[in-house]
């Protein structure tokens, strides 16, 4: 753990704003926490235009209103509005279901300056499949047309997995036909829901390889028209992915009830003690709360990555992943072909998988709870 | 002088686009969706011009009066150039 100290680190560029746990789809890889928060803890309008209204101070330009779904806040605008003032950018990170005209008009005369959209499949009955959701890729369909009506730039967002590599091509079709300035094709991450359907959402490497040898034709296609970033599958490079540009140095996340992370997924990793905006100022949890601190740098490093050359480039690998596979969130992360851990990511892309499990689909509950609780459950039942 | 800087062309920021001075780091800011570009120098100050008015010469001729000496014309319209081709202008 690291006092507080003199040194101050690089102001934060991005905010991910997770304001609700709430949402409509139910997809296996979400990256909200299997702990979901509940609504009654909240943050509560006032208190959300306060940590804008700081972030603002402290150096941020980005935020990403995202939840869970950011639509289910009824006072979604005021929170547009508090960035603006702020002078941060905003972008709405959504699954597209409850945008209407009206909406999605009110968003805009608050701020609202770009939009981000999750799609699951190319193909209306996998999407709404993999979202477990009848007629939510009509609703994003129709959300895309009101986007693209409204002149804001519009992202797309897919999270890759075995169930929809096959259809890359398709779906970069889709973004084209529903007019997407940038789409991101992100590889799943094996933490929370993702690593509870991990063997339901792990590829083959030839699906792998296929869907890569599509995007490097489409990118050379779509150049000047669509972005096309893809996301690493790290399970399978054999190299660790910089995770959030390293701990604490570009971003946070605040989560629906104010608890401030390095990255999302941060608050599975014991002893974090994560901060919240209720109890301390965003510039002192950013500058000196121990949980920032605690992975900054290079001095906490531990294995094959202290005095390797590429520490300054990954950071070490992700921290998250380091704990989820090995109990210790200090070690190098497995996926990294160096790590003396690396077998544990091997034995899964190795694995053969003819059929693969069910979903366990979001929600609250749903995750396998701590032994006394479900007992009580199974009791209750 | 470029064809495009040439030709009447009136630079305009993108919609998507804002730009902003960050007093924090003490630096202009282009923020597109998903990125941020630090303007070195007096680039914020180029860009602000671009408002749809002006047309290059335009603008080559007001940064000329406000910053005599400096090589303006000579490196002001390849700038507005360079930011046309990522799509930053129109």
């Amino acid at each position: 753990m690291t006092a507080p100290s003199a040194f101050s680190p690089p102001p934060p560029w991005a905010l991910l704003a997770e304001l609700t746990h709430a949402c409509p789809l139910h997809c296996p890889y979400c990256s909200n926490p299997l702990d979901l928060a509940r609504r009654s803890r909240e943050l509560t309008t006032e208190e959300w235009e306060d940590v804008l209204r700081q972030a603002g101070e402290l150096g941020v330009v980005h935020t990403h209103l995202s939840g869970g779904e950011p639509l289910l806040r009824p006072d979604l605008e005021r929170i547009v509005a508090a960035a603006e003032d702020a002078g941060i950018y905003t972008q709405l990170v959504t699954s597209g279901t409850g945008l209407d005209e009206a909406r999605l008009a009110a968003l805009t005369a608050a701020g609202l300056r770009s939009v981000q959209l999750s799609v699951q499949h190319a193909d209306p009955r996998a999407g709404d499949r993999i979202a477990g959701r009848a007629g939510s890729f009509a609703a994003k369909e129709h959300a895309a047309r009101l986007v693209r009506r409204a002149g804001l730039p519009l992202g797309l967002n897919v999270v890759l997995h075995r169930g929809n590599l096959d259809a890359v091509d398709a779906l970069l079709d889709l973004a084209v036909a529903w007019g997407a300035d940038r789409v991101e094709l992100a590889n799943t991450q094996y933490y929370g829901w993702g690593l509870l359907n991990r063997a339901a959402l792990m590829p083959t490497r030839d699906q792998l390889a296929r869907a890569r040898q599509t995007v490097e034709r489409r990118r050379e296609q779509l150049a000047g028209r669509t972005d096309l970033v893809w996301v690493v599958p790290d399970y399978f490079d054999g190299v660790a992915k910089p995770c959030m540009g390293g701990w604490g140095a570009v971003s946070l996340t605040v989560a629906p009830d104010g608890t401030v992370l390095p990255c999302p997924a941060a608050a599975s990793i014991p002893g974090l003690d994560p901060p919240g905006v209720r109890d301390h100022p965003l510039a002192w949890i950013w500058r000196h709360s121990p949980a920032f601190n605690r992975f900054r740098g290079t001095d906490w490093m531990t294995g094959p990555c202290r005095g390797c050359p590429r520490r300054e480039e990954d950071f070490g690998g992700c921290r998250c992943q380091a704990f989820a596979l090995t109990g210790d969130a200090a070690r190098t992360d497995p996926a990294c072909a160096l790590s003396p851990d690396h077998h544990l990511v091997r034995e899964q892309t190795e694995a053969d998988r003819a059929v693969a499990p069910p979903y366990v689909y979001r929600r609250p509950g749903a995750a396998p709870l701590p032994a006394p609780a479900r007992a009580a459950v199974t009791e209750d039942a | 002088m470029t064809p495009e800087a040439a030709s009447g062309w009136r630079p305009a920021l993108a919609p998507a686009l804002r730009l902003r001075h960050d007093p924090v780091r003490g630096k202009d800011l282009l923020v597109l969706p998903e990125r941020v570009v630090v303007l070195e120098g007096s680039g914020g100050t180029v860009v602000g011009l671009c408002d749809g008015t002006r047309t290059v010469q335009g603008i080559v001729g007001e940064l000329a009066e406000r910053f005599p000496g400096a090589p303006v014309a000579a490196t002001v319209p390849a700038f507005l150039d360079s930011l046309r081709r990522e799509g930053w202008l129109t």
